[in-house]
């Protein structure tokens, strides 16, 4: 049994402007110890996926679908219920580390009140471990730092405080929402050297919230590529770097600056992305894609397997055959 | 044939919309749509607009006076003989007129008090924000001190000093009452100074007071807008306290204070007295503060 | 292309921001400190070029670019704008040399007023550098700079925030460019955008840069972006110049380990090479700008540091070819 199984997941928020679907149709399963990159741009629907899995939607928001972790699933579940698994077998880390942290808590505090409450430890106990995992993400002098407050650290400092309390009672999953946009590049590297390494130590399978696919070249398995709510592409990252057969995947590679290609022109996307209150009746990408044709503003093409590799899923209405052969040729 | 000529006309008009400019949706307008879909706040403009507009122009259109008293009917209770819709007070004066009169002043004292107190305010607060440094310091510092004179020992000194008179009344509620605005604006305008698009103007070349007057204070706007709203209310409030105090305008020119302060003396025997210019004032209170919730809502739809 | 023998449209020579600092818990008789925020930095930019500048948050990249136009006072060193000495100039040569160095913001939203309407803010710079102009001239000249950064006509008499992210950078940009100015400093100016957006934007700077000649100064905070735009690169870390070097000469033989840390920080998006490269993380945290370690700035994050780096304050040195280097062991 997979240790999570989304099916069909939906997402919808009721606002002034009517009904507004965040999220259709997304379906993916995680095993122990892999790790998952959900890729897509502002309002692609990414953060709402996961926020929907951990209860944390906003309040006008409502679900659809199945999420099933060892096959209960998340989006029925009471709020004790889910009070009982999130925060313990499934954790969360921010883009964010201080929004996330109490400012008026010492780190102590906030680190084993959790280990209270789910663990049953005593504070002695708890601290102990606290500094045991401060230690394990490279805090150095954890004893003494412990005692700080949130807003002694610096940027990447609270970000291995957060991974640290995400890490506290040894989730099964950790799911990380963009956890080094707001860092510098060098200080990234660290924190992604850091979630290899404990994901090798710990067994943890992650979920990656992001919208580099750098981040996503270095440490997933697997890739799901969202635009406008809906999944546009998923498979093995191998398949989906190396032979992407969605045109937004095609373009996002090309319009990404990279430091092993040469310095020449970068291939962009037009237009800007879709009013998500207003979708398109067709394929949310139709707008921006340059292989469209009629059929993609009018009928949404199904996540159906590629012709071309079986455990590939794409939706698109052109043949796969096609657009890998076009990029080919223009790499050529 | 019909539906030939509807296409065209659909494709024309298409057309059009298509070349021509297209308005744009100014924070103004959307405001203004926003607070009038706050059926609460809506509802509370019309009552006070119609409270106003009796005010102003009732009077005129009965048959009695302010001062006039009618020796057929003292402390009489409310009736349709001879329109004393709300009664007589004790000296024979149809409480209705009087009620209305009253009313003119507070919402007069109202308007004008918080014109003068959000003027003060801004020039103040702004000029402090803008130029910061010591001159803000200084000016802030004079602000905290305000806060800490006692107003109604004031107030009576200069009543007894200047005599009753109705500008005095509003020189006084001013003169406490525009230290909350200088403490809004001044905030305000310190965080619009901080913005990228002042920057962005500088780095143009745009000069101090272009910056001033056509980046600042368009986006203080809606601070001020609001505050002045909450601003009514309390000045209202003011208005009516100096009154019942004996502070407010002299007899038998009257306001809702006064009345108020008429009708507490004999509640026990004749409560209408009291009870009309309390419910007036109650309602109108009530209804200003609504719109200021409205128009807070409104015009800041982030910060709720 | 840049032209190298002709006369550099801007010198920069040992320019200093430093500001006075006060200890929040202090006495009000303490001395206050100094927060070197640029300490030394030099280099020429010559007609039609771009510089690039990159460096992590706190390193005074976008401080340096507001003392280049006066919004921050530099506090040492000299501003050369086509052989003038700006830091001695009036209130009336900055108002001219305004006309001719425009910037561009980081936060497109942000950087415009957001009760302006689109052709207010894109004519404002002609209403204050033309005020000959007739109104419909001013709108002429608008209508033309909308269409020249991809903006449609129609959209003239909207607000800032009925416009995504990119097209309010295109707002940004043509704000910039209707005085036809020689020199453009973009200030992160694609940082706040999503992936396919910022090759648009890039692409639009680099086909105005043709078409209008025009210089400019491109600020980021990683190598990638600027690789696709910069003619020469300039590092720079803690306020100070690490390394000024031609763009092909950075990448393929970076001189400085600080430039070297960031080229192998950058993740990149290729599973095979971005899984197995060598990534040379860096020890610690960002020192404070208040009390910069002694000799070289970089030394305590420095994997080759020795003890002369403490030592000794380095000078940027030519390695020829054009590479500078501040680096004390870095050998021509």
């Amino acid at each position: 049994m997979s240790l999570l199984k989304v099916r069909n997941l939906g997402v919808q928020f009721q606002t002034n402007d009517g009904i507004v679907s965040a999220v259709n149709g997304v379906n993916f399963e995680l095993e122990r110890g892999q790790t998952l990159g959900i890729v897509g741009e502002s309002g692609s629907g990414k953060s709402q996926t996961v926020l929907a899995l951990m209860g944390l939607l906003a309040k006008n928001g409502q679900t659809n679908g199945e999420a099933l972790y060892k096959g209960q699933n998340l989006l029925s579940m009471s709020a004790k219920e889910l009070n009982g698994i999130r925060g313990d077998r499934l954790s969360m880390i921010f883009q964010d580390p201080m929004t996330s942290l109490n400012p008026y808590l010492t780190v102590e505090r906030q680190m084993t009140e959790v280990l209270e409450l789910h663990k049953g430890m005593t504070r002695r106990e708890a601290k102990k471990r606290a500094i045991e995992l401060l230690e394990a993400v490279r805090i150095p002098e954890a004893a003494r730092r412990i005692d700080m407050y949130p807003h002694e650290f610096s940027g990447g400092m609270r970000q291995r405080v957060m991974i640290a309390m995400a890490l506290l009672c040894e989730p099964e999953v950790l799911i990380a929402d963009e956890p080094t946009t707001a860092l510098d590049v060098t200080v990234q590297a660290q924190i992604l050297q850091l979630l290899k390494d404990l994901q090798r130590d710990f067994g943890t399978a992650i979920v990656m919230i992001t919208h580099d696919l750098g981040v996503v070249a270095g440490l997933c398995e697997k890739v799901l590529v969202m635009y406008g709510g809906r999944v546009m592409e998923q498979g093995d990252a191998d398949s989906l770097f190396y032979r992407a057969s969605h045109p937004y995947t095609i373009g996002l590679l090309g319009a990404l600056p990279r430091l092993d290609h040469d310095g020449s022109e970068l291939v962009s996307i037009p237009g800007n992305p879709p009013n998500m209150a207003q979708p398109p009746k067709g394929c949310p990408f139709a707008e921006r894609c340059s292989h469209v044709s009629n059929r993609c503003a009018t009928e949404l093409p199904p996540l159906m397997p590629a012709e071309h590799d079986g455990r590939v899923l794409r939706a698109c209405h052109k043949s796969a055959h096609e657009l890998i052969d076009i990029r080919e040729v223009a790499h050529a | 044939m019909f539906k030939a000529k509807q296409s065209t006309l659909a494709d024309t008009l298409s057309a059009n919309l298509a070349a021509a400019p297209v308005e744009g949706r100014s924070p103004w307008r959307d405001a203004r749509e926003r607070f009038l879909r706050n059926k609460a706040a809506v509802a509370s403009l019309v009552i006070l607009v119609l409270i106003t507009l009796a005010c102003v122009f009732g009077p005129m259109f009965l048959p009695h006076t302010y001062s006039d008293t009618d020796w057929d009917a003292m402390s009489m209770a409310p009736t349709a003989q001879s329109w004393h819709l709300f009664g007589t007070d004790e000296l024979g004066r149809d409480l209705l007129v009087r009620c209305l009169i009253g009313g003119r002043i507070s919402l007069m004292v109202g308007f004008l008090a918080t014109l003068s107190s959000v003027t003060v305010g801004i020039v103040w607060g702004a000029t402090a924000g803008f130029l910061g440094g010591k001159v803000d310091t200084v000016m802030m510092r004079l602000v905290d001190m305000m806060y800490a004179v006692p107003y109604l020992l004031i107030a009576i000194l200069m009543v007894t000093l200047l005599g009753r008179e109705f500008y005095l009344v509003v020189l006084t509620i001013t003169v406490f009452s525009w230290m909350d605005m200088a403490r809004v604006v001044r905030g305000q305008t310190l965080s619009i100074k901080s913005k990228e698009y002042i920057e962005a103007a500088r780095a143009i070349g745009v000069s101090t007071s272009s910056i001033i007057f056509r980046h600042v204070v368009p986006n203080l706007l809606g601070i001020v807008v609001i505050y002045t709203t909450v601003t009514v209310p309390g000045v209202i409030l003011t208005e009516s306290v100096l009154s019942f105090l004996g502070l407010g305008v002299q007899e038998p020119m009257t306001s809702w204070g006064v009345l108020i302060q008429d009708g507490t003396g004999v509640m026990e025997s004749t409560p209408w007295i009291l009870l009309f210019p309390a419910g007036l004032l109650s309602v109108t209170l009530y209804c200003a503060n609504y719109i200021g919730d409205g128009m807070r809502d409104a015009l800041d739809p982030k910060d709720r | 292309m840049p032209d190298h023998a002709q006369q550099p449209l801007l010198s920069v020579r040992n320019v200093k921001v430093h500001f006075q600092v006060k200890n929040s818990n202090a006495w009000p008789w303490t001395p206050k400190k100094t927060l070197k925020a640029v300490d030394g930095v030099s280099f020429d930019l010559y007609p039609g070029e771009t510089l690039g500048v990159v460096g992590e948050s706190g390193c005074g990249k976008s401080t340096l670019s507001r003392a280049i136009l006066n919004l921050i006072p530099a506090t040492g060193g000299e501003i050369v704008w086509m052989g003038r000495d700006l830091r001695r100039g009036s209130d009336q040569d900055w108002l001219h040399v305004r006309k001719d160095i425009q910037m561009i913001f980081q936060d497109p939203l942000a950087s415009l007023n957001p009760r302006m309407t689109v052709a207010q803010i894109i004519g404002e710079p002609l209403r204050v550098h033309r005020p000959e102009l007739s109104a419909d001239e001013v709108m002429k000249r608008v209508k033309a700079m909308m269409a020249k950064v991809g903006l449609r006509e129609q959209m003239i008499n909207r607000y800032p925030h009925e416009f995504s992210g990119g097209q309010c950078q295109r707002i940004g940009i043509a704000r910039a460019l209707i005085l036809e100015p020689k020199l453009i400093i973009c200030d992160e100016p694609v940082s706040a955008l999503d992936v396919s957006i910022q090759a648009q934007i890039i692409n639009l700077l680099k086909a105005l840069q043709r078409e209008m000649g025009l210089a400019l100064i491109f600020i980021a905070h990683d190598l990638a972006v600027v690789k696709h735009i910069s003619d020469r690169i300039l590092v720079m870390y803690l306020g100070r110049e690490m390394e000024l070097a031609e763009k092909q000469a950075l990448y393929a033989r970076p001189s400085h380990p600080y430039t070297r840390a960031l080229l192998s920080a950058i993740p990149i998006p290729d599973p095979r090479l971005e899984k197995n490269k060598q990534i040379q993380i860096l020890q610690g945290d960002l020192p404070s700008p208040i009390n910069p370690p002694s000799g070289c700035v970089f030394r305590t994050r420095c994997p080759q540091a020795q003890e002369r780096c403490a030592q000794e304050v380095p000078v940027l040195k030519s390695l020829g070819g054009g590479t500078h280097s501040s680096c004390l062991l870095a050998q021509a």
